[in-house]
This record gives structure tokens, C-alpha cells and sequence, in this order.
């Protein structure tokens, strides 16, 4: 840690984009149009599983004012057969099928064909004069029907344990030996947990507005959580290569891991090539809703062995997610996070992933551990009940700490998630009294957090200001953090540092704005940018006085000598160098580039407060407080706003918010009236306790803190409602209907 | 059917513009007026993202048609500040950081000021209410009715 006492580190700035977000000026995907913008539509399959016999587009392309129509036929395609093509967590034989359907329609909503025509009413006209020849299959969207005997097999191709299946497969992380550990327990407890499929909601839909000039020049315009994302997966897609095609980054509308990957992006390219004109494409609500995202529905069991003490011996997990479409879902945040707070001796946790016909999952904050959590801590809460112990000292008893093998593979260093449980049972909501029905839990999370590519650009301008460009899209903030590091670092007012978002051809490569990895990595780059500048100045200084630069300092915004021995000098601002730059030397500037390493995993743990209307079958959080190991909070109000963002969505995920499928196999519920995310009169004030554990890997203390605080919730609010009520739910949502028949059942059978 | 003449006020401006019949007062604001800060977030009056004032009204935007606007006050997002001097919920939201992506800001500060000119005293239940309508993903929505009670209770304080 280079820095205590900090002048803008843990200040409340004002973000540099706060007054375009305030005043309706910022540019988002689909505020802005070009000269001769043409709209394009999407044709999808209203067949959940279909094969494609024929597609004739003649008709479509006939009709005045349809300028360019696509099909699979113009998407470069990544044969199956050949092996998988990565890009990052994404396989590109599973894009290319996802983006437009090759030989099968996957769900309802998967794309078979694009136009683009002068009005969007005619684009879609024309979409309904395109001719799709399907012969209709069975389907299977839940997981127990996916894996039956006799299923529906999406991918023909695949086999597991020697059968053709939807499994696509399976990740285990292990330790010791569970039979072992099982043997030594006085108490062993298993249950099975269902979740549903959710969406990660961003307010905003999908958008792009692109041009492809006669020379192959491609400029995208849209939102996502990467636009180096964007440019590979369009280049692979479209057969341009990354060198023309110039994706700049709108300002982005939520993402929550759902704009990892790109929908509209090759499709809109490909139609403004064939048509020469720009492109725009904009998705309803609908469209969001059935063809993008969302995560996985799931289907868990979880057992764990413990010695009468509270000392668990062992712990099994088998997580089986809903992939969607195609393969990948995020089982490996379920098996490696789920146990990954405690220090078990025996662990066996596996993760099966199984295809469905349903849109393809996407990341949805800290994917696959939050759907583990739920199970594992929920298994906990009964653990605790039956050991008579409170489920914070059960949790303690068992904390993972440095030097813990995490089944998933590492030692942890120093770590901090003692800490929220230490901050959690000594805070005032903990021993706060409870009324009649209602009821308090507590869960616990972890997250990986990542790292990687990053660059920076620091550049000085002439007046002595600067300016700060970084790669990765800023959802939630994190403009506003390197602005507070910047001003630090240089000493000068954070107001001086303009931090901007780069676009493709005019900033390094940054890895996707996802795995909480924003602030850590791009702060790391920027540190280094700027302690470069720093050098400069100071040579620029030494130079000026005829010193050494080693003679020279740099303190509050200007250069000093180090001491009276090294000469008297006046200070030499930043504005002062930057005027004598073009006789010193030329401009002032430094860029860096880095894989960043050393994001730690980050920990939560978490207070809820239920109170059931028994009733209405309605169960409203009431309280609710979130304890983090958040590092070094760069900017406290927007660390908060992760964290109670994040519990939001989980309660919405605990309580309301799931996939209905109709007997037709397509989703009923597309849209924000029946798919029911929490609203203001939802939810209390949701209360955060910062916990700062500084990361000694970074030169601020950063850790990631965007993901972990979906972590714990789910299981917050079931461990709380089984508290209110003494019955548990084992499935979620945890929505009236379900709570009302669990409330009757006991009515009914006395009636009986 | 041809395009339909409305004559309207749009922020305290007059304004004239063509539209089809079934255009909505959300396409006309983002397509021909030029006023993207309304945003669509659903087109059927669950988020309102596209939140505007119809003579004081608070309507969506986006279940409005365009021709409705005609010989009535239309406000936006971009009629919320004065000038360069931005308007106390925005200049409260950005000090509290009530906004993340910033995709809802729009329609939540217009059903904002919206509540405070009926309601200048409003609890936190009744702000919560009424902010009912507005959909925020990112915040979880308890930094925007800080910043919504704190703006009311100054305003309350400055007209005193």
C-alpha cells in the first residue's frame, strides 16, 4: 500500500460522466444515427426445436425498401467437427449457432434470418414474407426433461457416459476423500434445491448502429460490457479482419455479464456490407427476454458431514445448470465458490452441464456461484438449527483463512472473510428484535474476481490537465475511481482528470468489463502510466534545475527538490511543465499495457430480515445488511451501490423473478410486467458495511466487489423465511402462489 | 392515412412535427425532435426509462401517442436543468451517486421532480411508491430515495 491519508482515495467524487447521465445527454447504443441509416430486424424460430429444411428470402428481398437480407449462409461458420475455436470463456461454434441458427432452431426466438429495409415497420414486414421450412421436433427445456430417457437430443453429436445426452459436460474440483470425511461425521445433512432460470435484466436492450464503408472500414457502435469483445466476435463472424473494424463503446445500460456477448453485431455488419448502408438494430423487450441471457435454472444436492462441535468433516455438492442452446453454462462458479468460504478437509464438488431448449445462458453476476450458494448455505442454516449453534459461530468455526486450500485449487493469502463475519454478528441488526412473523438469516459468498488485460493511456494536455483513457466500458462507476487514483497519485484536484473509454483502434487491449475485474485492473495500469509521467516530470524539473532527478520530488501537484541541499528552487506544477513541454522534451504522456495478476477472491456475508404476510402469501425483506471484504474502497458510494445492487437482484431472484415456459415450450412471461424484478416499494434501504482487507497485490489494496454480493442473497432470504415461518422452502422463487399453497397445505390436509 | 401536423410545447418550446398515427410520444421525442434523453427500455409502460410530463402529468412516454401532444406542455430530462445550473435532484443524485448505468436517470429524475411539485414532504414509504413505476437494475434503488428525500427536504429548507 503506497498510500494513507489520501486526499481523493475513498472520496465520494463526483463521477466525470455523472452530469451527461443526470442531464439525458450521455450517448447510449441506440441514442445515436448516421446519414442514410437503415433499420434492421431479426426473424426468429417460434419453434423451440426445429430443423431447417429451407429458407427462401425472395419474397422479402422483392419488397421496396428491403435492401439486404442475411441468413446462416453469410455468417462464417466454425464446423463442429473441427474442434472448439475459444474466444475467452466462448466457443465460437456455439456463437456462430447462437447469432443465427445453421441446421436447427434451438428455442424460441433463435434467429434465422435478418433484413435490413428503409423503415423499421418495412424491415419487419419483410421479415414476415420470408419463407422457413421447419420440421418441427420434440423439445425438452427443464433439466429433468432434458436428461430422461428417451430426451430430445439438441446436440446429436455428443455423448455422455457412452449414450447420446445433453450433458455436455461435467467439472469436478476435489479434495481429500468424501467417503472418508463422510465416516467421521456425527451429523450429516442432504437436500436437493431447485432454482429457475432469471434474467439479468439491464434496463436497456441491445443495440448497435453500424457502417461498413466500400473499402471494408467497419465502425460499430454499441453497447456492451467489451467492445474488443465486439470487434473479435464480429471479425470472427463476418470474415473482417479486427484491423478494420473500429468498435467504440456507447455508454452501456446494465449488462450484469448479460452483454458478454454479441446478438446483433455480426448480423447488423453483414447487412450494412450487402446494403452500404449504416445499420441500425434495436431489440424490444421481448426479444431480450426470450433470445438473450438469461442464466441457468438449476437443480441442486448438497450434503455435508459435521462433528457435534460445529467442525464440518466433509461436503459434497452435484450442480446441474441449464445451459440453454448450446454448452456453457457456469458450473464452474458453482462447484469452485460454493464451499470455497470453509476450510473442509473433504470436498467433492461437481458440476453437470446440461442443454436445453431455451436461449443460450449468458453471465450473469459472479455466474454459477449464487445458484451453489443457495444450496450450500441453506444446508448450513439446517446444520446450525440441529447443532443448536448460532449460524454465524457455525460459519466462523469453519471460516477459510490464509493458508486454506480451496478445493478449486489455491492457498488463499491474506483474506478478509472472517472479518464479515467478526462485523456481521457485532453490528446492531444482528441483535435487533423481531416481531410475529417475521424472521432473520444469514448466508456467506465467494467469488474468484479476475484480472487480466488491461491498457491505459495517461496524456498531459497543454494546460496542464489530464486526460486518462482506459479499455473497459464503465457500467457502474469506475470512471469515477481512476479519476480519485489519478488525482492522487499526480496531487492535483480529481476535477482535472478527465477519464475516458477508449474504442478499439485507439486503446490497448482490454479484457471485458466482467469478473469484477474493472477497477482492479485498470487502476494497476494507470498506476503505472502515471508513476511513469511522475518519473518524466521529474526529470523534466531536474533538467530545468540543473539537478539530478533523484534530487527531485514530486508532492502536491508540483516538482520540489527532495531537500535545501539539493538547491532552492520554486515548485515546478504540472501546469507549469506542461507549458514547457515542447522545449523539454514534447508531450507529456505514457501508456501501459499488462496482464494483470493478483485479483483475489473476494468474501461477503449477509443480514436479512423477513416478515411474511401469511395471507397473501407475500414475503417482504424488511432488513437487510451486507458486510464485503471490498479491499480498499477507491470510491465508497459506488462500492455501496455494487453491493446493494447486487442484493437487489438477489432478491428478486429469491423471491419473484423467474423463466414460465407455456405448454408451447415458449417463455410467458417476456416482459418487466409478469417477469417481476424488484421495484422501489420492493425493497428497505439495504444497509453496507464495508470491510477493507487491503489485497497486497495491488497498489491501492483493490479487490473486485461487483459480484460477490449476488453471492449470499438467495439463501439470506430463504435461511430468513424458514426462520419466520419453520418450513423451508427448497425452491425458488419463493413467490406468493408458492408460499400460499405452502402456508394452506397443513389447512387442507386437517380438512381432508 | 398521411402524416399528422402537431403543434406542441416541448420544455417551453413551441414545436411543430410530422408523425404517423400510431407513432408513439417516445419515437417522436427520440426520432424527429432529437431528444434521446427519454429512453425505451420496454415499450409497454413497466420501466419507466422513457418517463415524461404531459401538462404536470407524469405519463410514459412510451404509451402516449405522439399526436396526443398536440396544443398540451410536454417536459423532458433535457427541460430539468436551468441552463447550465442543474436542478437540485440532479445535482443530489450525482452527490449521492443514485445512478450507476444511468440508462433509468432520465425517467427517474422526471417522476421525481414530478412527486416533489404534489408532494414537497414526502416520506420514504410514499417516495418508494411512487418511484414504483420507475425500474432501476443497478442500485437497488436506496441511494436515489436518499437522494430524492434529502433534495425535498432542502428544497422544503431553501423556499422557507
Amino acid at each position: 500500500m503506497n498510500v494513507v491519508n489520501n486526499k481523493w482515495i475513498g472520496q465520494r467524487t463526483i463521477r466525470p460522466d455523472g452530469v451527461d447521465k443526470v442531464t439525458g445527454r450521455a450517448a447510449f447504443a441506440a441514442d445515436t444515427t448516421m446519414p442514410g441509416t437503415i433499420w434492421g430486424k431479426v426473424l426468429r424460430s417460434p419453434h423451440p426445436h426445429a430443423r431447417i429444411k429451407s429458407i427462401n428470402t425472395a419474397k422479402a428481398e422483392a419488397l421496396p425498401g428491403v435492401k439486404a437480407v442475411v441468413t446462416a449462409r453469410d455468417i462464417v461458420d466454425f464446423p463442429i467437427e473441427k474442434g472448439a475455436v475459444m474466444l475467452g470463456i466462448q466457443d465460437m461454434r456455439w456463437m456462430c449457432r447462437n447469432v443465427m441458427a445453421r441446421d436447427k432452431a434451438l428455442f424460441p426466438g433463435h434467429p434465422v434470418a435478418a433484413v435490413a429495409a428503409t423503415t423499421e415497420a418495412i424491415a419487419a414486414e419483410a421479415c414476415k414474407l420470408i419463407e422457413v421450412d421447419y420440421e418441427v421436433l420434440p423439445w425438452a427445456i427443464e433439466i429433468d426433461d432434458a436428461l430422461k430417457d428417451g430426451a430430445p437430443i439438441l446436440h446429436e453429436w455428443n455423448k455422455f457416459d457412452g449414450k447420446p445426452s445433453n450433458i455436455m459436460g461435467r467439472l469436478e474440483s476435489k479434495k481429500g476423500d468424501i467417503a472418508v470425511g463422510f465416516k467421521d461425521a456425527d451429523i450429516i445433512i442432504e437436500r436437493s434445491f431447485a432454482t429457475r432460470p432469471v434474467h439479468q435484466g439491464y434496463i436497456e436492450p441491445h443495440a448497435c448502429l453500424i457502417s461498413v464503408a466500400a473499402d471494408g472500414k467497419t465502425t460499430i457502435w454499441s453497447s456492451s460490457q467489451g467492445q474488443f469483445m465486439v470487434r473479435a466476435m464480429t471479425s470472427m463472424l463476418t470474415g473482417i479482419p479486427q484491423s478494420d473494424i473500429r468498435a467504440i463503446p456507447a455508454e452501456i445500460g446494465g449488462g450484469f455479464g448479460g452483454k458478454t456477448i454479441v446478438y446483433l453485431e455480426p448480423l447488423a455488419t453483414l447487412l450494412a456490407k450487402k446494403s452500404g448502408r449504416p445499420v441500425k438494430m434495436v431489440m424490444t423487450r421481448e426479444e431480450v427476454m426470450r433470445a438473450t441471457g438469461p442464466t441457468s435454472g438449476s437443480k441442486s444436492t448438497v450434503k455435508i458431514g459435521a462433528k457435534k462441535d460445529g467442525t464440518i468433516v466433509a461436503a459434497h455438492g452435484a450442480f446441474y445448470l441449464q445451459a440453454g442452446a448450446f454448452p456453457g453454462s457456469p458450473i464452474r462458479g458453482a462447484v469452485g465458490c460454493s464451499f470455497a468460504p470453509y476450510d473442509i478437509p473433504h470436498i467433492l464438488s461437481e458440476g453437470f452441464d446440461v442443454c436445453s431448449n431455451r436461449s443460450k445462458v449468458a453471465a450473469y453476476r459472479a455466474p454459477g456461484a449464487p445458484i451453489g450458494a443457495y444450496a450450500v448455505e441453506c444446508v448450513l442454516d439446517e446444520l446450525a438449527e440441529a447443532l443448536k449453534m448460532d449460524p454465524l459461530e457455525l460459519r466462523l468455526k469453519n471460516a477459510a483463512k490464509e493458508g486454506t486450500k480451496a478445493a478449486h485449487g489455491p492457498v488463499f493469502p491474506r483474506i478478509g472473510y472472517i472479518e464479515t463475519l467478526e462485523a456481521a454478528k457485532n453490528h446492531p441488526h444482528y441483535a435487533a428484535p423481531l416481531g410475529k412473523l417475521q424472521g432473520r438469516g444469514v448466508a456467506s459468498g465467494f467469488w474468484f474476481n479476475a484480472g487480466g488485460e488491461s491498457s491505459a493511456q495517461v496524456n498531459i494536455t497543454e494546460d496542464g490537465n489530464v486526460v486518462v483513457t482506459t479499455g473497459h466500458p464503465d457500467i457502474g462507476g469506475s470512471r469515477a475511481g481512476i479519476a480519485n487514483i489519478c488525482a492522487e497519485l499526480l496531487g492535483i484536484d480529481y476535477k482535472r482528470v478527465s477519464v475516458i473509454i477508449g474504442d478499439t483502434q485507439t486503446v490497448g487491449f482490454s479484457n471485458l468489463t466482467g469478473g469484477s475485474r474493472v477497477l482492479f485492473a485498470s487502476s494497476m495500469v494507470v498506476t503505472q502510466a502515471t508513476d511513469k509521467i511522475i518519473a518524466t516530470l521529474r526529470e523534466r524539473a531536474a533538467k530545468i534545475w540543473e539537478i539530478d532527478p533523484e534530487a527531485v520530488k514530486w508532492e502536491d501537484g508540483a516538482a520540489h527538490p527532495v531537500s535545501p541541499n539539493a538547491g532552492e528552487f520554486k515548485p515546478l506544477t504540472l501546469a507549469d511543465l506542461a507549458e514547457k513541454a515542447p522545449s523539454q522534451g514534447g508531450p507529456i504522456g505514457a501508456s501501459v499495457q499488462l496482464n494483470t495478476q493478483g485479483a483475489e477472491g473476494g468474501f461477503g456475508t449477509h443480514i436479512c430480515d423477513v416478515e411474511v404476510d401469511v395471507d397473501l402469501g407475500i414475503i417482504r425483506v424488511i432488513r437487510y445488511t451486507a458486510v464485503q471484504d471490498v479491499g480498499r474502497a477507491i470510491h465508497p458510494s459506488y462500492v455501496e451501490g455494487q453491493l446493494q445492487g447486487g442484493v437487489a437482484q438477489g432478491i428478486g431472484w429469491a423471491l419473484n423473478e423467474e423463466y414460465i415456459y407455456n405448454k408451447d415450450g415458449k417463455v410467458d412471461n417476456p416482459g418487466f410486467l409478469d417477469y417481476r424484478m424488484p421495484v422501489c416499494s420492493d425493497l428497505p434501504m439495504i444497509d453496507c458495511a464495508l470491510v477493507e482487507v487491503p489485497n497486497p497485490k495491488h497498489p491501492q489494496g483493490v479487490k473486485g466487489v461487483g459480484e460477490v454480493p449476488l453471492v449470499p442473497v438467495m439463501a439470506a432470504v430463504a435461511n430468513a423465511v424458514n426462520n419466520a415461518l419453520g418450513k423451508r422452502f427448497y425452491s425458488l422463487p419463493m413467490s406468493p402462489p408458492k408460499v400460499s399453497e405452502a402456508l394452506d397445505a397443513p389447512t387442507q390436509q386437517a380438512a381432508e | 392515412m398521411g402524416k399528422l401536423h402537431v403543434t406542441t410545447t416541448v420544455n417551453g418550446e413551441p414545436m411543430e412535427f410530422l408523425c404517423e398515427p400510431y407513432e408513439t410520444m417516445l419515437d417522436a421525442l427520440r426520432g424527429q425532435l432529437g431528444l434521446t434523453g427519454s429512453k425505451e427500455g420496454c415499450s409497454s409502460g413497466d420501466c419507466g426509462a422513457c418517463s415524461i410530463t404531459l401538462d404536470d402529468r407524469l405519463v410514459c412516454s412510451c404509451l402516449m401517442l405522439a399526436a396526443e401532444a398536440e396544443g398540451h406542455q410536454i417536459r423532458t430530462i433535457e427541460g430539468l436543468a436551468t441552463g447550465e445550473k442543474l436542478h437540485p435532484l440532479q445535482q443530489k443524485f450525482l452527490e449521492h451517486a443514485a445512478l450507476q448505468c444511468g440508462i433509468c436517470t432520465s425517467g427517474m429524475l422526471v417522476a421525481s421532480d414530478a412527486l416533489l411539485k404534489k408532494n414537497p414532504d414526502p416520506t420514504e414509504e410514499e417516495v418508494r411508491f411512487w418511484l414504483a413505476g420507475n425500474l432501476c437494475r443497478c442500485t437497488g434503488y436506496d441511494k436515489i430515495v436518499r437522494a430524492v428525500m434529502e433534495t425535498a427536504a432542502e428544497m422544503r429548507e431553501a423556499a422557507r
